[in-house]
């Protein structure tokens, strides 16, 4: 799942990701922009997913991610990836990593990399 | 049955989780069906189909709304084809749904067809069960509208409304035959477009046209118009006008004793279904396994002996027990 | 004809022999890269070579012309920038409105000329900074505007007479703009006498940016009121930017920022025209756009000649205009944001200057020159006064302000500018018969023209057919670490609390009978702006605004197609 919590709109990256994912034989559900974490967890439990992509580009992250991976944890959501990208400078990525998330990509990183990623890392269920 | 309880308690995790191991073909998940299915039954199943583009995801998220007004719980399935080349797929209909994601009434499921035809993907019928065990009143299928084979949807549903845009090549001579016969409510969609009209009149037309025996119970499908979605008024007021339409149709089958046709329908493919699976799946699984599929596949090819005596073969050799 | 015979004649000959000296030496020694990669950024073919040959059907008067005369493909203004040169415009806003006084007032010492605000996200999206969807965004992207009281803090100092400001504002461009008017009368400055831009472009809001409120319907209405307000007073004042810009960055190619951009300026004056009734030569020369200059030097130049040329045909052709300040295409324009690299990101800078100067060289009215940090954060002083000096560099050591337009009459430059130009009409043509713009939309076709280029683009990267330095090709080990700005969390706190003490202190009732003044307007169609003027004096915030605007017109929802 590709999801953009909070108010930012620029969604070029998650539109191309998802396209890229597809391409890569993942199943991918955009959630398109203007999510708040409850919408994206609830998404999350509903689709039953392996991994969750943030993306947030308007500097709200060092809420917004974090909130997200919480409000996981509280709901016992203890089996799926979560990875960001966007406008994510390199002193906030400890923080997030504390909150959670197992990698983030930065603008420059090729879609390759990111599949590589995944595939090394993540594992389906099936 | 741990499992059981939780989804009969409403426990969408777990519901969620077991449609994903029905997805993948989890044996574990064929024993929980197993538990699941004397509980089924109650839910009003809406199938929705159309060509892509033609609205259906807005239309499923206005409905939504209109049950959840009516104080109904729904359950959404949203089925978006797998790609043949990359074996991914944009489950592309959430997006669309994505507003109802904190009501708990609302439990949306997206789903890709992972090489199935006819519109649906295979785990759909059993989703539908887990969904009605979930306790679910209405359950919303929407299929992937490729405009094609998109007839499987009939066998799952109460009520089928199939979408048409116009000014997209909908008109009835170029659409398949088998998709305008499973309608219960026509709906055009966009209807604020040029062509709309004469959409309609064919339709029209083509309902004058048929025999009586092609009405269900004596139910002669309507045909709603729906404008503008931008415009919330009016789209609201013209949902809520399907809705009640949708209602009508479930309240015509149970008066004329219909439901039971319905379900007899979904029992017979479910049975045919799970037959084939039972009894296929093994089969080529074994032939594949211990290699023997590569040595057929290379006789056929080389014309040394034709499929359908290889069939037979295996037919026989299946039932002598000595695959 | 362009060119007399005899020269053409001659050409011919001379092409003859250098092709066939060309095709002796590539069957030698090919070319470091295969034909079709020999194109722009965006995928535009280049030849090797352009001769007299390909602009021999141009015609002097007809398509190139003189400054200040049409169709104004050598620019609009007849002493080009010896006259005056572009705005340095810096598009600027952090943290609270004191915060970025302080930039402001900081960069108008360096030698800005024009005023250019950013605004946080809970502001561009009509919410206050208390609001739940506000959480964690406060003062991160820009400024955080609730009240006017915050608006007076932001505008502290600075002559609203003397200096025109622009405000990157769109669905709440009516409250911005609304306090950007108080400010002004609180300042004694007629309203006659201010000047300045509100973006306030919603048709590339639904295509790219995202900054969503209302359906098209409503949102293009509450253009057209600041359009008529603005003509009947604040004549000085660019009450609408048509934009590029984010189209360009949400992954279009060039012709597509040209077409849909033009597109969507033809879409507003029809809709002015058809709801106010106004003439057009009553507004349109208040018809201001924003363009993208991307890494592509002379793609970027040749867009902004083909932009002036067709807008000038557009307005003359299409809408009969007789004033010729209608015909002249103004715009101001942003070096690109996503040509920019995190990594070994010094070459920004480089990337910002050539993107500058390619819209010096495009005849830019205005330019906002990116910082070289802000692939990872707001910019920093540091940085931001590099990007200051770019343009104060270019307009006072390169040369390039020295004469007007002077890549006119080159054989490349002129034929990509006709090149350009018919690719996008064929865009323009296509919208027509889709029945417009919001048509368009409606169908998600920009949408998804878009959404192809951005993934197309993206796999050109991947696979280093399309080189970005430092990312797919001289890529470094070594990490360069930069200062970074960092905006504080307790600004949030602290401007919550700024906000709930202007509610506390403000007359509610007169507050709520603003609104409900508002919603009456609304409801009857009557021209929003004098009401919201009324409305942010009394202190109501920009979200008590905005819901407004969402009860009576209801809430877009965004159609997903990607």
């Amino acid at each position: 799942m590709v999801a953009k919590p909070g108010l930012d709109g620029h969604d070029r990256g998650a539109r191309v990701l998802a396209r890229c994912f597809r391409d890569a034989g993942y199943e991918v559900i955009y959630t398109g922009c203007h999510q708040t974490p409850e919408q994206i967890v609830s998404a999350v439990v509903q689709e039953d997913v392996d991994l969750l992509g943030l993306s947030c580009l308007s500097g709200a992250h060092r809420y917004l991610y974090p909130a997200v991976t919480k409000l996981l944890k509280d709901k016992g959501v203890d089996d799926v990836t979560v990875i960001g990208g966007g406008i994510i400078p390199e002193q906030d990525f400890q923080a997030m990593y504390d909150a959670g998330l197992k990698a983030i990509f930065v603008p420059g990183t090729t879609l390759e990399t990111i599949v590589t990623w995944i595939n090394t890392n993540v594992k389906p269920r099936a | 049955m741990e499992t059981t309880k939780k989804i009969k308690g409403g426990d969408i995790r777990a519901a969620s989780r077991l449609i994903r191991n029905l997805e993948d073909r989890i044996p574990e998940a064929k024993t929980t069906i197993k538990h699941l299915f004397p509980f089924t039954g109650k839910a009003h199943v809406i199938g929705i189909t159309g060509s892509p583009g033609a609205g259906k995801s807005t239309l499923t998220d206005g409905l939504i709304d209109c049950f959840r007004k009516k104080g109904k719980t729904v359950g959404v399935l949203a089925v978006d084809p797998t790609s043949p080349f990359t074996g991914g797929a944009i489950l592309g209909d959430r997006i669309r749904m994505q507003r109802h994601a904190e009501d708990p009434g609302v439990f949306v499921r997206s789903l890709a067809t992972r090489g199935a035809l006819g519109g649906l993907a295979k785990a759909v019928g059993d989703a539908i069960h887990v969904m009605d065990v979930l306790g679910k009143d209405i359950i919303i299928v929407e299929t992937v509208g490729t405009g094609q084979q998109e007839v499987d949807i009939i066998n799952h549903s109460h009520t089928v409304l199939v979408v048409l845009v116009p000014g997209m090549g909908d008109e009835i001579q170029a659409i398949k035959a088998g998709i305008l016969e499973i309608a219960d409510v026509f709906v055009v969609n966009k209807a604020d477009r040029d062509g709309s009209s004469k959409l309609s009149r064919e339709l029209m037309a083509m309902l004058d046209m048929a025999p009586p025996s092609a009405f269900q119970g004596g139910w002669r499908p309507s045909i709603m118009r729906v404008e503008n979605a931008f415009e919330p008024a009016g789209f609201g007021k013209a949902l809520d006008d399907i809705t009640t339409k949708i209602e009508e149709h479930y309240q015509h089958l149970v008066d004329k004793d219909l439901i039971g046709s319905r379900m007899r329908r979904k029992a017979t493919v479910e049975l045919n279904e799970a037959i084939r699976a039972s009894i296929l799946e093994p089969v080529l699984l074994k032939l594949l396994s211990s290699g023997q599929m590569e040595g057929l596949i290379e006789k056929v090819m080389k014309k040394e002996v034709d499929p359908y005596t290889v069939a037979e073969d295996i037919a026989k050799r299946y039932l002598e027990g000595c695959l | 004809m362009y060119f007399a015979k005899e020269v053409l004649e001659s050409s011919s000959k001379m092409r003859q022999r250098w092709e066939d000296e060309v095709k002796k030496l590539v069957s030698k020694w090919a070319d470091q890269k295969p034909e079709a990669q020999w194109s722009t950024v965006s995928d535009l073919p280049i030849k090797r070579l352009y001769t007299p040959d390909d602009i021999k059907d141009m015609e002097f008067e007809r398509d190139i012309s003189y400054p200040g005369q049409y169709p104004y493909t050598r620019g609009n203004q007849v002493t080009g920038y010896r006259g005056k040169y572009w705005t340095f415009r810096m598009f600027s806003g952090m943290g609270d409105a004191a915060t970025t006084n302080a930039r402001w007032h900081m960069l108008l010492k360096e030698g800005q000329t024009g005023l250019s605000t950013a605004f946080d996200f809970p502001t561009l999206m009509g919410y206050d900074t208390d609001s739940p969807k506000a959480r964690g965004e406060c003062g991160k992207c820009g400024v955080a505007i609730d009240t006017l009281e915050d608006f007076l803090v932001l505008t502290k100092g600075v002559p609203l007479d003397k200096i025109t400001t622009s405000m990157t504002i769109n669905p709440p461009a009516t409250a911005l703009w609304a306090m950007y008017c108080a400010a002004a009368e609180i300042q004694g400055i007629p309203l006659s006498k201010i000047g300045g831009t509100i973006q306030n472009d919603m048709l590339k809001e639904f295509i790219a940016q995202k900054t969503l409120m209302c359906p098209p319907e409503p949102s293009v209405k509450l253009i057209s009121d600041t359009v008529e307000f603005g003509t009947l007073h604040v004549p000085r004042w660019n009450t609408i930017s048509i934009s590029g810009y984010h189209i360009r960055e949400a992954g279009s190619t060039a012709v597509q920022e040209l077409a849909f951009t033009l597109r969507d300026g033809m879409e507003y004056v029809e809709d002015v025209l058809r709801r106010k009734k106004l003439d057009v030569d009553t507004f349109a020369p208040r018809l201001s756009f924003f363009f993208n200059s991307h890494i592509d030097f002379f793609e970027e130049i040749c867009k902004m000649r083909a932009a002036r040329r067709i807008w000038a045909k557009a307005m003359t052709e299409r809408y009969k205009s007789k004033d010729e300040r209608s015909w002249w295409m103004r715009f101001h324009t942003q070096t690109a944001g996503c040509s920019l690299t995190a990594q070994q990101p010094y070459n920004n800078v480089v990337r910002t200057a050539t993107e500058a100067l390619a819209a010096v060289l495009g005849g830019t009215q205005s330019l906002h020159t990116n910082s070289l940090d802000e692939v990872w954060c707001l910019p920093s002083d540091f940085a931001v006064q590099i990007a200051l000096r770019t343009q104060q560099l270019i307009a006072e050591e390169t040369g390039a302000a020295n004469t007007i337009d002077p890549l006119a009459g080159s054989y490349f430059v002129e034929a990509l500018t006709n090149e350009m130009e018919k690719q996008a009409w064929e865009y323009i043509h296509k919208i027509d018969d889709m029945g417009g713009m919001v048509a368009a939309i409606e169908k998600g076709f920009p949408q998804l023209e878009i959404s192809d280029a951005a993934y197309k683009f993206q796999r050109q990267i991947d696979s280093a057919e399309k080189i970005m330095v430092g990312v797919n090709k001289y890529v470094s080990t070594e990490k360069e670490s930069i200062p970074f700005l960092e905006i504080d969390d307790k600004i949030e706190t602290e401007q919550i609390e700024r906000l709930q003490a202007v509610r506390r202190k403000r007359d509610s009732k007169a507050a709520m009978k603003c609104l409900n003044d508002l919603k009456a307007a609304c409801k009857k169609g009557e021209n929003v702006m004098p009401y919201c003027i009324e409305a942010v004096k009394a202190l109501c915030s920009v979200q008590e605004i905005c819901d407004v605007y969402r009860e009576v017109y209801g809430e877009y929802r965004d159609p997903g197609l990607y």
